[in-house]
């Protein structure tokens, strides 16, 4: 089944093998080699790598929609801030009394606000399937409905794209708001523990890392088992040729609502790892240009590859996170340089140099 | 992601030729900015024909072919498919599930698609999303792609990208598609622009093989190809018919010789 999915799929199996190999050698790494030890992996590396694997399953459900489909989502940030928060909202019931009004059935934020009760929207959240079901169904029931919307009335191309940064900035003004019921402008934080176990733990972060590869392992291996089926098929056919494929028969708008939503939740499972790792969710992960930065990875990485997502979302954020240390103000400027950059001399991404390598020598072979 | 209801009502709906007509076009009018295309155009097409439509450029033709397929919808006018499918009401889709088939003036084959795969995406069959996540190609639809690229010769192109054939070769696979459709009525728009003699002499017969079992209609310029195939022919003029016989008929026809003459 697994090889099957791979065949033919070079890139892939490349970048899961080391992807297993960071999985198990990391942990290692931390947990056996003492500190002090050149290579001893410190836990906030772990945390911060785990962070990255959660951008490159965004990036992943971003090339679906955008790389084989041709849809320029310029919103997945709004289905991964959902899928954050209703992690987080899971996160905030497992605080339980230890707040610091030491209220057992309300959150901090609602003691502030003097509520009385918890909002009808809160119940369920603790209990840890329940909130894990929102994760996917939110991002999921949005994107159903917004592309239910959009794509029978057959909006595409520039519309589209700004339509979706029209549905993050909504959602960033209504999170901002604190009669909304998620925290207002602190979004959610302070988070303790999860099924019990305390996140500031070196046991509960490896975990989550794990979790995380583990997800991009499973996100690849499925839109990789969609593109291969014939519904892959018929997608890029859309991209290519969008009313040629209505009349040899395929209903583009359920075609593309399903593949956008499909894409939605695999963000919304990325938003829930995110969070209890970086520890806190707040409405800036609504903001238009988060959204936008998620398309620029996928773009350096190389567009309808999957493997060229992963590896620009963790490249691009490897070095976010070096200049920002470095050059706090320049990140925004350096990021549009290398996207032009990389827009012009490598259409194909990094991704490409790898198939223009791969092309170069097969083509020897033939000539030899 | 259920179909919508006029999708089953449509499975449902057979196609009834019990009357001998396959289509009624009845006073169809399409106009673009007031520049009418189609004027009060009406047009019967039989049940197992073969039509060749002619007429100058801007005549009509491919507007008319648009309207059938449910690409363009008329400002007014009736168009059925058999006695009892209304064309005017259904989408692109649901009107190629039905049965038409169309083959485009510019030829448009899935560029990125190998050969094969553009006749995999065309043929016949469930289309809904969730049957294609598990489809598998069975015994009888590889051997039908196997047959169909032997009759329009790509056999030897087929793992080839099809955005690399040539002009001829993706009408040529574009006519495959059309094969492995299977539908009831075909619009064949154009079909031997670009080929070579020799090609033409095949596609003529492939035409005339068809016709019988499905009908065809076919709009051409090359008068020599129209000849070569036409039962009866019907010549279109600012969107509406001006004459309509046997070739013969057709071409002695004085108003006929002024139209292509006037160009
Ligand atoms: N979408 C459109 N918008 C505006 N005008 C159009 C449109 N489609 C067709 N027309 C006009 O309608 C007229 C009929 O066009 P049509 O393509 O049907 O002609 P045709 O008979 O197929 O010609 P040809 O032999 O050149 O293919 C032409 O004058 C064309 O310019
Ligand atoms: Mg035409």
């Amino acid at each position: 089944m697994l090889l099957t999915i791979l065949r033919n799929d070079r890139g892939g199996q490349i970048m899961l093998s080391v992807l297993l190999a960071t999985l198990i050698a990391v942990p290692l790494l931390n947990l056996l080699v003492p500190a002090g030890n050149p290579l001893h992996v410190p836990t906030y590396l772990v945390t911060l790598m785990g962070k990255y694997l959660t951008y490159a399953l965004l990036a992943i459900a971003v090339d679906l929609v955008w790389g084989y489909l041709g849809i320029l989502s310029l919103g997945h940030g709004a289905f991964f801030a959902l899928g954050g928060y209703a992690m987080g909202m899971y996160l905030m019931r497992q605080i339980g009394d230890r707040g610091v009004y030491g209220n057992p059935d309300l959150p901090d934020f609602m003691v502030f606000l003097n509520w009385k009760e918890l909002p009808w929207f809160w119940y369920g959240f603790d209990m840890f399937w329940f909130a894990m079901i929102m994760v996917i169904l939110v991002p999921g029931v949005l994107a159903f409905l917004f592309g239910w919307l959009a794509f029978r009335s057959r909006v595409t191309g520039v519309y589209l794209s700004i339509m979706t940064q029209a549905l993050t900035y909504a959602l960033l003004l209504a999170f901002f708001r604190n009669e909304m019921g998620f925290g207002g402008n602190n979004g959610l934080t302070d988070f303790k523990d999860i099924l019990g176990f305390s996140l500031q733990a070196d046991g509960t972060r490896i975990a989550l890392f794990i979790a995380s590869g583990i997800a991009v392992i499973a996100g690849y291996l499925l839109c990789r088992y969609i593109i291969n089926s014939k519904l892959g098929r018929v997608v890029v056919a859309i991209r290519d040729a969008e009313s040629r494929t209505r009349f040899v028969g395929y209903k583009v708008e359920n075609y593309k609502v399903w593949v956008f939503t499909v894409s939605a939740m695999l963000a919304g499972i990325a938003g829930a790892l995110y969070v209890p790792q970086v520890g806190i969710i707040n409405p800036g992960e609504f903001s238009p240009l988060n959204s936008i930065e998620i398309v620029i990875w996928v773009a350096i990485g190389g567009r309808a590859t999957l493997y060229g997502a992963v590896l620009g979302a963790i490249l691009v954020n490897y070095s976010k996170t070096v200049f920002t240390g470095l050059m706090p103000e320049s990140w925004l400027f350096m990021l549009g340089a290398l996207f032009v950059l990389v827009t012009l001399y490598l259409p194909q991404g990094l991704a490409g140099i790898v198939n223009q390598f791969k092309a170069r020598r097969s083509s020897k072979q033939v000539t030899a | 992601m259920s179909d919508g209801e006029g999708a089953r009502f449509i499975t449902e709906q057979k196609l009834d030729t019990s009357h001998k007509a396959i289509l009624y076009l009845e006073d169809l009018n399409v106009s673009f900015d007031g520049f009418k295309a189609i004027n009060n155009l009406s047009l019967y097409i039989d049940k197992g024909e073969l039509r060749c439509i002619i007429g100058p450029n801007g005549a009509g033709k491919t507007t008319m072919m648009d309207i059938i397929t449910g690409k363009t919808k008329p400002d007014s006018g009736q168009a059925w498919f058999g006695q009892t499918i209304d064309l005017l009401k259904m989408t692109e889709p649901e009107i190629a599930n039905a049965g038409i088939g169309r083959k485009f003036q510019k030829p448009t084959v899935f560029e990125s698609h190998t050969v094969a795969e553009n006749l995999e995406l065309a043929m016949h069959g469930n289309k809904s999303v969730w049957y294609s996540l598990k489809a598998k190609l069975t015994g009888t639809q590889q051997f039908l792609i196997d047959d169909t690229l032997r009759t329009i010769g790509l056999t030897e192109h087929y793992y080839r990208p099809a955005g690399a054939l040539s002009h001829g070769q993706k009408q040529w696979l574009e006519i495959g598609m059309l094969l492995v459709q299977e539908p009831h009525l075909m619009l064949v728009d154009e079909p031997v622009a670009g080929m070579t003699h020799q090609e033409m002499d095949r596609t003529a017969e492939l035409l005339v093989s068809l016709a019988g079992e499905r009908s065809v209609v076919v709009v051409e310029h090359d008068m020599e190809f129209v000849r070569s195939i036409a039962d009866k022919v019907t010549v279109l003029h600012q969107g509406s018919v001006l004459a309509e016989g046997s070739m013969d008929e057709v071409q002695n026809d004085p108003r006929v010789i002024e139209v292509y003459l006037g160009e």
